[in-house]
């Protein structure tokens, strides 16, 4: 086995101009141009990307699934959201 | 006792999550051996795309037209970028490649037995795309919908691209059909060797298989060998008539009560020995591989050394 | 030399190199050192590929009665193919790859900018298509070069080895013959002493960042665009035709 494998990256990909970048998966690569030109190969084969970001896995802070406590408060305001409002029909599209 | 109590709840909570039809993710909990089957079940799939490199590879070179050998080079680079994609959700299980490449090439995990006969003719390429990768699409298709989501993603992707595959293949098989006498039984004689074999692929019988059941009720599985195997006879018997080849199997026949056609006893002697590394290729198959592995060792460590060197260089000029 | 034999010379002789080196890459395909390199050499390939296509394609009309691009990829002997000894050249190992690809990258890159400005309209077509292709397989291949030079004390010896060996080859790709010189005066050929000075160039800068030793001998064989080739050729050749030369007329 290698001594030091090529670290991961992870990859997102602007499909079209106006949208967000996506994230479409991982790959391996020794630096950053070479994560770059390897998402390139990898990634937009089929025309799928006008912009490409990577980033190393090891990088990415994210929250813990047993936290999820943290999203209920969120759930209960309604209020927040056009349908909770009655509008009659007759006024048209609000 | 409170821990055996808490993982009781934790997995209660897991296989309601998996009913609700949820994505497992990589932090979630998960049971241990949901990790473990997932793990072995994504590798092995990785590596059926890596190995299912060389046979297909094998024509690539010999390819009998322009055309033929770009859509042959695209698909088998195809097959690469599956591996990839694969080898990357199985990642996210806390194993990395290159432990799943050491599995591999010490024979550890197993790869499809398909991938063990050889590709002796140009029509044996097109005949693995029409029921080798007919076969693996349906599976495919299956996995798209599976509980773990890095590899239900995967799997997304990886359908969209294998939907010009089996139409490379058949398309094949079409210019034969129409060709000459010596082209048509190239096709019938491809066609006569990868029949079983393809039927193999879903793996053994239900009442077989060791895994099934768990990966059915963790959702890993949707469909069962046996179902999968079914509808791929079903879906491909109109396909062979079109091209005017003969399905190998006296007792293929359509049965209007199940609505389904009736087909032979697969030789599951057969398909065993292939398993345990009795085919005709298993042998050259990893060697090939771990020849590749080796070889590319020193590249592998010189771009890693490389980085390596310009990071400092770059840190220095930082500094300075 | 008349112009029209001239032009489908030239032709072919794009169109093979393509071929060639496309093929050789193609060798590589499942068995590179990393999948994400065995799909990047893949594209290469794939578009080298495209590129010939185009170029039968075009020469298949210049010959007429006929004639399609599998019978010029096909049905030609090694002494009828024009490309350059360079693209030849067997993987002895992927040093030997990103060698050979740098070395006629870097050349082609020039080559296919000045061929945009041919006044044969269908080969600055061509070009003007192709060229981006190329600028990238330039990028790609020259960092590559670098890496491996600049990696290990293994890769740099390697690198090394593969350099003093292929050196030989790139005296030719520069060097004018009777159909540049033909097509030169009508425009439509690239003057290729004009690319000699900025190759070698290019070449030198990025072999000192490799830190490897540029061959301390003038490079001399030549032959290939006359049809004169290495050994190498015609096995790779018989590999690539021998469908259509087992089975002649058949379709496929």
């Amino acid at each position: 086995m290698d001594k030091k494998s090529w670290p991961l990256w992870e990859v997102f990909i602007r499909s079209k101009s106006g949208l967000q970048h996506k994230h479409v998966g991982s790959l391996h690569a020794v630096d950053a141009q070479m994560a770059l030109e390897n998402a390139r190969d990898v990634y937009t084969r089929r025309n799928e990307g006008l912009s490409i970001w990577v980033i190393p896995s090891s990088q990415i802070v994210a929250s813990e699934p047993e936290d999820e406590y943290i999203f209920e408060a969120a759930k209960s305001k309604v209020y927040r959201h056009p349908t909770f409002y009655d509008i009659p029909d007759e006024v048209g599209h609000m | 006792m409170t821990k055996s109590i808490n993982i009781a709840k934790l997995e209660a909570r897991f296989q309601a999550k998996v009913d609700a039809e949820q994505k497992i993710e990589p932090k979630d909990w998960m049971p241990e051996a949901y990790r473990k089957t997932l793990i072995r079940q994504i590798s092995q799939h990785a590596h059926s795309e890596v190995v299912g490199m060389l046979p297909e590879g094998n024509w690539i070179l010999r390819a009998p037209s322009l055309r033929r050998k770009v859509a042959l080079l695209a698909k088998v680079q195809d097959e690469a970028g599956h591996g990839l994609y694969l080898y990357s959700a199985a990642e996210t299980l806390g194993i990395n490649r290159d432990e799943l490449f050491e599995q591999l090439l010490t024979g550890k995990a197993k790869y499809s037995s398909i991938f063990n006969y050889p590709t002796q003719t140009w029509a044996d390429i097109g005949t693995v795309g029409w029921l080798v990768d007919g076969a693996a699409i349906m599976n495919q298709v299956m996995l798209t919908r599976t509980s773990y989501g890095p590899y239900a993603r995967a799997m997304v992707r990886i359908c969209k691209e294998e939907s010009f595959h089996q139409r490379q293949g058949y398309e094949i098989l079409l210019a034969l059909s129409q060709g000459t006498e010596e082209q048509r039984k190239m096709l019938q004689d491809a066609v006569n060797r990868w029949w079983w074999p393809s039927l193999m692929m879903f793996g053994p019988s239900d009442a077989e298989s060791t895994h099934s059941a768990q990966s059915m009720a963790w959702k890993i599985k949707r469909k069962s060998n046996d179902q999968l195997r079914q509808e791929f006879v079903d879906a491909t018997v109109r396909q062979a008539e079109y091209l005017g080849v003969t399905l190998p199997d006296p007792d293929l026949k359509w049965n209007e009560e199940r609505g389904h056609y009736d087909f032979g006893k697969i030789n599951w002697d057969e398909f065993w020995a292939v398993v345990k590394g009795r085919g005709p290729c298993n042998k050259n198959r990893l060697k090939t591989r771990r020849k590749a592995h080796e070889n590319g060792a020193w590249v592998r460590e010189a771009a890693m050394a490389h980085a390596e060197k310009r990071a400092a260089r770059q840190k220095e000029e930082g500094i300075a | 030399m008349d112009q029209a034999a001239a032009l489908l010379d030239y032709v072919l002789r794009l169109a093979d190199s393509n071929l060639v080196l496309g093929q050789r890459l193609a060798e590589c395909c499942g068995h590179a050192p990393e999948l994400e390199l065995d799909i990047a050499l893949t594209n290469i390939s794939l578009d080298l590929m495209g590129q010939a296509r185009s170029l039968y394609q075009y020469a298949a009309e210049l010959k007429g009665n006929g004639c399609t691009e599998d019978d010029l990829a096909y049905f030609r002997t090694e002494r009828e193919f024009r490309n350059p000894l360079l693209v030849e050249y067997p993987n002895e190992d992927f040093a030997y790859t990103i060698l050979r690809q740098f070395l006629f990258d870097a050349y082609n890159q020039l080559f296919y900018q000045a061929l945009e400005n041919s006044s044969d309209a269908r080969l600055a077509e061509i070009a003007r298509k192709s060229i981006k292709e190329i600028r990238y397989h330039l990028r790609f291949s020259a960092e590559w070069c670098i890496r491996l030079g600049d990696g290990t004390e293994l890769s740099r010896q390697k690198m090394q080895t593969a350099l003093d060996d292929l050196w030989d080859y790139t005296a030719e790709l520069c060097t004018p013959n009777a159909t540049d010189q033909t097509l030169l005066s009508t425009g439509i050929a690239v003057d290729l002493e004009q690319l000699k000075a900025p190759y070698f160039e290019r070449v030198e800068e990025i072999l000192t960042k490799a830190t490897l030793r540029k061959p301390d001998y003038e490079p001399f064989q030549q032959g290939g665009k006359e049809g004169s080739h290495t050994e190498f050729l015609g096995h790779l050749l018989a590999e690539l035709q021998v469908l259509q030369r087992t089975y002649p007329g058949a379709e496929w």
